[in-house]
């Protein structure tokens, strides 16, 4: 097993390595000029003319050829520069990691109701095969298929905030805002929910949950079909075993024989599914974020790629590829725990 | 036949079958639903009723209203049915054409061609498809085929997967053993025996994918990185509406038609698609359901 690990560790530099190769070419197929405008402070910068132009990407070695320019990336990457993101404002590393919190903090809270609901709904599904349940259950999950997450987060939008205004976008308001960075106020963590909590603030501790009700709700409808789509198959096949026959023939209730002796035995593909969705969600929800206004990864990665804020795109890359590597792994690792079949192989 | 007969039995594929056939009426008599006007560059480019920002509710003029800057939204919504069917389809006809080729090429030599190939898969399946895509369609400029490549670039890999899987499954199989008993070529043995039965779950899943991919296109859009403005696109035109979505003060639901056609729109296409891809995996394997 841990052999099984570490050659999958192994394979982590070289998926970065290909990948950042790639995002770097797709950089390079700008023109010189073009990516001096994404290291320029302000476009003032750019204002002295051909000369200076011509000067500054001397200066920054754009027109060197490809390899020493990717090395020059690879060096700092290797020292923990990232590079400058303009979009921010900040170095890239500084900006992934304040905004690290957020993403966590919105993806936990939508993860939990998200696998809860997946697993009593596929069950559900999965028991009564055919009668009512299922076809409402199967009803409702191509239904949150095929909800295009814009359209849901903006209907959230116009009900919760335009009409009841229960949940307004963004992570904060204003006055919260203010306090949060005042220097009274400890960042222990970075996620609003948690530092309120720590801090004692029950006011702001409301507010975070005010601001984070819409993505949370937006976020799990969207997740938690294919979840249930995968506890349900998982279900029908379980149910299907041998064992669950003969537990039944003993005399066991048909209650605890589903619950105990199926649906334990069912949970395994779901796991999968699960941490595949979570590293997903994790390497940042675009849509959801952008539409509420919730300053995470998510919603500065898509403005980093409309601006072709290249340092920004590559870090991003990395972190994603990171994200998604290590949260197989754990998968893989975790898995002989929850099925002892598997370590005897 | 075996199709038609688990419609009849299956009245919720069915109504996905019909909502399917719907757009593709509303596609191909699109001129005729909603006519161009003889000064128009292009029929994709939706005609405006003034260059007034507000949204106008739906009128005889026009009958679903009109959006930001008096796009008309019936307009938009007709034309935007090819737009989609153009991408949806597209994308996945080139992802399952260079899926197939590599999974195919990584299955019938092995070793290291295989290996490469695959790890090439993994690079990829590492990517954030989202981002990704964005960057390759902000590189490449507004637009349809933008979009397509961009899309294409980054989501051809699960057909190459599948494809290799199948096949190296297929290959063990006791009718290839004869086929290549009696002399059939390795090629004959892949084109003609191997790949048209390896196809299956990949229709399915190309089926699957038509709709996602152009939620995918409209996702792009509504980024602000799709389509060029006033394009007969439902992702622009959702884009637009979110501009208005919160609407005056003691009138939220003022601008609800700038929202609601558009988005059932891609709503009702994706899922008549995803409706259709899952009567077919259930045919493939029964277990599913029945």
């Amino acid at each position: 097993m841990l052999t099984y690990a570490l050659r999958r560790l192994m394979m982590l530099p070289i998926v970065l390595f290909a990948l950042s190769l790639m995002i770097f070419a797709l950089q390079m197929s700008l023109s010189p000029t073009q990516r001096l405008a994404a290291y320029a402070p302000s476009p003032d910068y750019l204002k002295g003319g051909q000369e200076s132009i011509r000067r500054m990407i001397e200066q920054y070695g754009l027109n060197d050829p490809f390899y020493i320019q990717y090395g020059r990336w690879i060096g700092g990457v290797l020292t923990g520069n990232l590079g400058w993101s303009e979009t921010a404002r900040q170095p890239v590393s500084t900006a992934l990691m304040s905004l690290f919190p957020a993403t966590l903090e919105l993806v936990v809270l939508a993860f939990i109701p998200c696998l809860l609901l997946a697993v009593f709904l596929g069950s559900r599904a999965g028991i009564h095969l055919n009668r009512w349940p299922d076809h409402v259950i199967r009803i409702f999950t191509i239904l949150g298929w095929s909800f295009p997450v814009y359209v849901f987060g903006l209907l959230m939008l116009l009900v919760f905030y335009s009409a009841l205004d229960w949940f307004p976008p963004g992570r904060l308001s204003q006055w919260a805002q203010t306090t949060v960075s005042s220097g009274n106020f400890v960042r222990y963590t970075g996620a609003n929910t948690v530092d309120s909590i720590l801090n004692g603030n029950w006011a702001i501790f409301v507010d975070s949950l005010r601001h984070l009700a819409a993505p949370v709700i937006t976020l799990t409808y969207v997740n938690v079909a294919s979840m249930t789509r995968v506890m349900r198959t998982s279900m029908l096949e379980t149910l299907r075993q041998d064992y669950v026959r003969t537990a039944r023939a003993k005399g066991l209730p048909r209650r605890v024989v589903e619950l105990k002796h199926a649906r334990r035995n069912a949970l395994l593909p779901v796991a999968t599914i699960a941490g595949m969705e979570f590293a997903v969600m994790m390497g940042g929800v675009v849509i959801t974020e952008t539409i509420f206004d919730y300053a995470g990864l998510g919603q500065f990665a898509a403005k980093t790629a409309a601006n072709l804020d290249f340092p920004a795109v590559l870090g991003f890359g990395l972190y994603f590829a990171v994200v998604l590597v290590l949260m197989n792994l754990i998968v893989d690792l975790i898995y002989p725990l929850l099925d002892p079949r598997v370590k005897t192989q | 036949m075996k199709f038609l007969r688990y419609l009849a039995r299956n009245p919720v594929s069915l109504l996905g079958v019909v909502i399917l056939l719907a757009f593709v009426l509303i596609a191909i008599f699109a001129p005729m639903l909603a006519p161009p006007q003889s000064f128009q560059l292009s029929p994709y480019d939706t005609p405006r009723a003034g260059f007034l920002a507000t949204p106008m509710p739906p009128s005889r003029d026009a009958l679903f209203g009109t959006t930001q800057g008096q796009y008309d939204i019936f307009y938009g919504v007709v034309w935007g049915t090819r737009t989609a069917f153009k991408i949806g389809l597209g994308v996945v006809a080139i992802s399952v054409l260079i899926g197939t080729v590599i999974g195919a090429v990584a299955a019938y030599y092995g070793g290291l061609v295989e290996e490469v190939l695959m790890r090439i898969v993994d690079v990829f399946m590492a990517v954030p498809f989202l981002i990704a895509a964005m960057v390759l369609t902000a590189l490449l400029g507004k637009g349809i085929w933008p979009i397509t490549i961009a899309l294409t670039t980054f989501g051809w890999m699960s057909y190459a997967r599948i494809v290799r899987s199948e096949i190296l499954r297929i290959r063990e199989m006791d009718y290839i053993h004869a086929a290549r008993a009696y002399g059939a070529s390795d090629l004959r043995l892949i084109v003609l025996h191997i790949l048209p039965n390896a196809m299956f779950p990949v229709l399915v899943l190309a089926t699957m994918a038509t709709g996602s991919m152009v939620l995918s296109a409209s996702a792009l859009s509504f980024l602000g990185v799709g389509t060029e403005e006033g394009y007969a696109d439902w992702g622009q035109f959702i884009a637009y509406s979110r501009n208005w979505i919160v609407g005056q003060p003691g009138n939220p639901f003022q601008f609800w038609y700038t929202l609601a056609f558009p988005g059932a729109a891609v709503f009702l296409f994706v899922l008549s698609w995803n409706l259709v891809g899952d009567a077919l995996r259930d045919m493939l394997d029964p277990r599913h359901s029945h």
